[in-house]
């Protein structure tokens, strides 16, 4: 009787970051940026308004997968490449609960590349935070498949040949209706991004930048340094223009089938030439666009959400057609399953 | 009513007949309309069908030839009977491939028409072989099927492509006044499959009453045939493939356990139909889950059960070796997970449909590391409901993956089943851990059992994975010490299983000569030739391995009882390997991998050569 009585107060206080902690010691190389993005998902969790015994966290392999055994939530901790898949059978068998994936670059672009894609095209109700260090890390550094064209890594001692994913462009090209990037060193931008896929239902991916300072440090040091951010680093904001630069001089203009920068005081230009960001544009062309200024060394790179969609998603489809027939035919019993169809009677 | 003039109707007790033509002459469904007929007609009855991997292969070639055989009795049959008494063969290629079955004597109905120049040379006949005395042995009946379905259709409105394509249905009516079953069924499933194409139901029903009347109105039948009924036991019974049996028995666990039923899969022949069976049944709260690929199809189950649903993944050879990886996690994770793996002809792509037992070894040891689970075989079609069902119970009471394995063989074929009632099955108990106190995710109880503790119960988050688990707390763990423990601890808990294991029944005395051991789809065949053996008064007696991990307890005392032991496979002999490792004994090997069943005179010739009889002669 006792538990009970602590239980119904545990109800009423409110949970803080504290209460999603496993307790469980946090094993990630000292100064890793998974150590921020942990914070983070600690910190928004207790006002996304769902219930802590209702979360789960399922990972694959690698440093990004052991996120679920920090989180005092529900956790299930996969095999290489296969979260999508197994939290994909998870929320449409229970749709009841709030899935979140834990991935890494590796794990969700390489190994796990097709599970991902085909979450996004169902429109699998899943959360996915995707860690891209643009290195593998638990196997000690070789390149990744978002590592840049010539990388130099232990498995490719005289640079990489082939091309880098974008994330982000993937995630678009595939139809997942939540797209955003966010960066290890701006928690609040990152609890923001992660507030936002919570209240998504749908495919909530999110692209995290994050550093590894041992094998790949510095990577994004250009976007999360405070000298060179805000010339490097572009905010999407829903309705806003799409400005950056240290004096908010600087904008993004919509030239054709180009993005140029311009200076919206220079010359004819002003803030009325720069293109105003719609997350929730029907129609992905600019979305994209957006998404491969990461790719130009000469725009800036975009953080925020590119894309917002609402769609029915895969597990509401499912259950729907089960109501559908469970009223149409009532619910299916023993008997009807055996003796329905071609049957006869032996006396 | 045509007249009809009465001919004379001869008795026999058992017939086979053969039903064979292109692929796309509409064979298969030939054959299951005339199976569906004849066990409403309460004959005994077990079927083979026998088709190529593509689904319109070049008209007239030897390799586009699909078939199905039936084997229909007035008593017990376990076989769909070794050489056809009739062949009905649409095209020259059919009639080429299948003639080396058939008994000496037997009835060979062709349709002339596709006997011409240009279909003989597809089918390598250098002289036609109607005309040429290479069929003397038999009873060639021949008939001009393409011709006469033409004619019955005139002014139809329908192409000559389509009109054509209905000649299965003049077979189909031919066969039916041949052996006097009644085409009323046939037309209930003519006019309820083309319900929404007036014309092609009109044209089918037209053309297999055509065939029906032909048979009275020709000269060419000397007598028609009737097979009375087998003497079944009484109740209600269906006509059941191996696949539409096992989908029903994992549905039967999932009202009877009270646990929703999740399929996570991918297509994939021979095991694709029992997806398409359970996609159906939306009413039962069945979520069929198509997957992107076979280990997507094996990952969503283990999410599934994780979350405590009934979760299943079907495949069949190659989708098993891709599972492989996210079966050793549901080991791990110690999650009730049921795999049918539907075997078919290997290695890699192989023979896709066709039949074979080759999968033995990878479903007990194809996964990394010391990865236990329980292996199940079904022995005929209608017996997939029951280790379907089997496969559930001891899933979810031992907390553990469980195998079952089927094959083509019994996935397609089928056979009349005398339907459970709904108290003959027993109900599945499951409790989900909602107590927090004293709660630890690997806590095992007196079957070594842990709990399950799915999410939404509030107090008892927790994280699992493929990392070795602490004892008891679950927590990840390197320790060499627990490391050994854990993979003493699931290796015991599937030994345990055994405990609920029936003890196998011996058909024939209890000691002898020879012992012949089976699993799975060879059960059939195995049967009939140990019978026939007996009652030619050899000592062989007959045991058959429905569990194959952990084997029955009583099976060493068996083969003890016995002089020597056979063991007949459709494989290089995988269950002989174990059995010898296991018991310390020798195996006498029968292995047959051509991608077809065992024909019991094969399995009986054996005992009769390794007991120096008369070889079966």
């Amino acid at each position: 009787m006792e538990n009970k009585t602590i239980d119904t107060q545990e109800l009423q206080v409110k949970l803080t970051a504290k209460d999603f902690s496993s307790g469980q010691d946090v094993r990630w190389c000292p100064g890793c940026g998974d150590y921020s993005i942990l914070a983070q998902v600690q910190r928004t969790f207790p006002d996304i308004g769902i219930k802590k015994e209702n979360i789960v966290w399922v990972s694959g392999i690698g440093c990004s997968s052991r996120f679920p055994y920090y989180m005092d939530t529900f956790g299930f901790h996969g095999i290489h490449g296969r979260a999508p898949a197994i939290a994909g059978g998870l929320k449409s068998a229970h749709p009841e609960l709030s899935v979140w994936v834990a991935t890494g670059d590796g794990d969700l672009m390489s190994i796990g590349g097709n599970h991902f894609i085909h979450t996004c095209r169902k429109n699998m109700d899943l959360k996915i935070l995707m860690f891209n260090n643009r290195i593998y890390g638990l196997t000690k550094g070789q390149y990744s498949p978002t590592s840049e064209k010539g990388k130099v890594t232990k498995s490719t001692p005289f640079g990489s040949v082939d091309y880098p994913f974008n994330p982000v462009s993937l995630a678009l090209g595939a139809e997942a209706t939540f797209v955003a990037r966010s960066l290890d060193r701006d928690p609040k931008h990152m609890q923001e991004m992660i507030r936002k896929a919570a209240a998504h239902k749908g495919t909530a991916f999110i692209e995290i930048f994050q550093n590894c300072n041992i094998f790949n440090d510095g990577a994004f040091e250009l976007l999360t340094n405070k000298e060179t951010k805000p010339e490097y680093v572009l905010q999407l904001e829903h309705g806003k223009p799409l400005i950056f630069g240290v004096h908010r001089d600087k904008g993004i203009k919509l030239d054709g089938f180009e993005l140029k920068v311009i200076n919206i005081n220079e010359g004819d230009n002003s803030i009325n030439d720069v293109l105003v960001h719609d997350e929730e544009d029907s129609n992905p062309i600019r979305a994209f666009m957006l998404a491969h200024m990461t790719d130009n060394p000469d725009l800036p790179t975009p953080v925020g959400v590119f894309r917002r969609k609402l769609k029915p998603t895969y597990d509401e489809g499912v259950w729907n057609q089960i109501s559908h027939f469970q009223a149409k035919k009532g619910k299916g019993t023993l008997k009807d399953l055996l003796y329905s169809g071609n049957t006869w009677e032996v006396k | 009513m045509a007249e009809i003039k009465e001919k004379e109707i001869q008795s026999l007790s058992e017939v086979t007949v053969r039903f064979a033509g292109d692929s796309g002459d509409g064979m298969q469904l030939t054959g299951s309309q005339f199976s569906d007929t004849t066990a409403i007609v309460g004959n005994d009855l077990a079927t083979l069908p026998d088709y190529p991997a593509e689904i319109r292969a070049p008209a007239g070639t030897l390799y586009g030839v699909s078939g199905f055989q039936l084997h229909f009795s007035s008593s017990d049959i376990h076989t769909p009977g070794d050489n056809p008494d009739v062949l009905v063969a649409m095209n020259p290629a059919a009639l080429k491939i299948n003639l080396k079955d058939l008994r000496p004597g037997a009835m060979i109905i062709v349709n002339t028409d596709s006997f011409d120049p240009k279909n003989l040379k597809i089918a390598h006949y250098d002289t036609n072989p109607l005309e040429d005395d290479s069929l003397s042995g038999f009873e060639v009946i021949e008939i001009p099927i393409t011709t006469l379905t033409t004619n019955a259709l005139e002014g139809s409105p329908l192409s000559i492509k389509e009109v054509t394509r209905s000649k299965n249905f003049f077979a189909l009516g031919l066969m039916y006044w041949l052996f006097n079953r009644p085409i009323e069924p046939t037309i209930e499933w003519i006019q309820t499959k083309f319900k929404n194409s007036p014309d092609i139901a009109d044209a089918n029903l037209k053309v297999l009453k055509a065939g029906y009347y032909y048979g009275d109105a020709t000269q060419l039948f000397s007598a028609r045939y009737i097979v009375k009924p087998a003497a079944l036991p009484k109740g209600t019974y269906k006509n059941i493939s191996g696949n539409e049996a096992s989908a029903l028995g994992v549905l039967a666990a999932s009202l009877k356990s009270g646990l929703d039923l999740f399929l996570g899969t991918y297509p994939i022949t021979p095991a694709s139909d029992i997806l398409h069976y359970l996609s159906r049944y939306k009413n039962y709260g069945v979520v069929t889950f198509q997957a992107e690929d076979e280990i997507a199809g094996m990952a969503s189950a283990i999410g599934a059960a994780y979350g405590g649903a009934l979760a299943i993944s079907t495949t069949s050879g190659p989708g098993l070796a891709l599972k492989t990886e996210a079966t050793g996690l549901a080991v791990m994770t110690e999650l009730p997970v049921v795999i049918i793996n539907v075997q078919r002809g290997g290695p890699s792509t192989g023979l896709p449909t066709k039949t074979e037992q080759a999968d033995l070894m990878q479903s007990l040891y194809g996964r990394n590391g010391e990865s236990p689970v329980v292996v199940l075989a079904a022995s005929t079609p209608s017996d997939c409901f029951y280790m379907a069902f089997e496969a559930c119970q001891i899933a979810l009471k031992y907390m553990t993956p469980v195998i079952l394995l089927t094959d083509g063989y019994i996935a397609n074929g089928s056979e009349p089943w005398k339907l459970p009632e709904e108290n003959d099955l027993p109900e599945i108990k499951v409790n989900f851990r909602t107590e927090k106190e004293g709660f630890y995710p690997y806590e095992r109880d007196k079957n070594l059992s842990r709990p399950w503790a799915v999410p939404g119960t509030k107090g008892l988050e927790h994280r699992i994975g493929g990392l070795e688990k602490e004892d008891v707390t679950g927590n990840v763990s390197y320790d060499p010490e627990n490391h050994h423990r854990m993979v003493t601890l699931r290796a015991e808990k599937v030994q345990k299983v055994q405990q609920d294991v029936p003890d196998l029944q011996i058909n024939g005395d209890p000691e002898g000569d020879l012992l012949v051991i089976g699993w799975g789809g060879t059960y059939g065949a195995i049967t009939e030739a140990v019978n026939r053996s007996r009652k030619a008064g050899m000592k062989v007696s007959q045991i058959h391995i429905k569990h194959l991990n952990p084997l029955p307890a009583n099976l060493g005392k068996i083969i003890k009882s016995f002089k020597q032991v056979l063991v007949p496979e459709l494989n290089m002999g995988q269950l002989a390997y174990i059995l010898r490792s296991e018991y310390l004994i020798d195996v006498i090997k029968l292995s047959k991998v051509k991608g077809l069943p065992f024909k019991s005179v094969e399995v009986q010739n054996k005992i009769a050569e390794i007991l120096g009889g008369n070889n079966g002669k």
